[in-house]
């Protein structure tokens, strides 16, 4: 239990440095070394194919996109640089102290009852999970992923001359 | 080595909780869109940790992971498209500053 406890605090850290980074290419390095973790954490509790989607897509694609927007957004001057970070020190340093005082307090904090029903039968294949019984949820994933390809022609379309 | 995995619900719910208030500080103290979106990046990973826990506590993994891979895949859907509307925003106003999309039409 120690160590599945130390991935989860790895896993705040990392989060807590993708807020805390100046620089937005460490933002978004933060964010996939939280992805990543996460996915270490998920493959300990047994869920191999969700942490699989998670450090693939998440950690990789994701990753390349914000990298991407990050360096196709023009560079800042020196001067808005050293402003920027200042003004982000000085609207994030109460965070740190904030997370620890609500990991302490929500340590001591447990339910005076027992609200987690373990459900009677046994647990399906994941694959027959998704194809079987959740083909609704495919039909509208596909859909989402229609519309996500049709939101992105609209936005990088050229104006008609 | 072997990771016992706890079944303690407010182990989860406490980690759940912090990655929660990290992106949702993120999302309400920064004005850089690029950063908001890390920040709704953050929420989504409080919720998938969430999901997949709650399926290990009921004895529900499989259909927990099969609604993890639908957060994931709309999770992809909506960055690729904040991040158009970002690339788009940054053209129109030379700044990644929230406090431009004030002046926006609608």
């Amino acid at each position: 239990m120690i160590w599945f406890t130390i991935l989860l605090v790895l896993l705040v850290l990392a989060a807590l440095w993708a807020s805390m980074t100046t620089a937005l290419l460490r933002a978004t390095l933060g964010l996939a070394l939280t992805s990543a973790l996460l996915s270490v954490v998920l493959f300990a509790m047994g869920a191999t194919l969700a942490a699989v989607m998670e450090l693939s897509v998440c950690a990789g694609l994701i990753s390349v996109v914000l990298v991407s927007v990050t360096s196709l957004t023009q560079p800042r001057s020196v001067k808005e640089a050293i402003a920027d970070r200042r003004s982000h020190l000085r609207r994030f340093w109460p965070l740190p102290l904030v997370l620890i005082a609500a990991g302490v307090g929500l340590s001591f904090v447990h339910a005076p009852i027992d609200i987690v029903i373990r459900l009677p039968g046994g647990d399906g294949d994941v694959r027959t999970v998704l194809w079987s019984m959740r083909q609704l949820d495919l039909f509208g994933q596909i859909l989402i992923l229609l519309a996500g390809v049709f939101g992105v022609l609209v936005l990088f379309r050229k104006e008609a001359k | 080595m072997t990771i016992e995995i706890p079944q303690s619900f407010w182990l989860y719910f406490t980690f759940f909780a912090l990655l929660l208030l990290d992106g949702l500080w993120l999302m309400l103290a920064t004005r850089n869109l690029v950063r908001i979106l890390i920040g709704i990046e953050i929420l989504m990973k409080s919720v998938t940790l969430f999901l997949i826990a709650a399926g290990v506590l009921t004895g529900r993994l499989a259909l927990a992971q099969s609604l993890v891979i639908t957060v994931i895949v709309i999770e992809v859907v909506v960055v690729v498209v904040i991040a158009g509307v970002i690339l788009g925003f940054f053209r129109k106003h030379d700044s990644l500053d929230v406090g431009n999309t004030r002046d926006m039409k609608g």
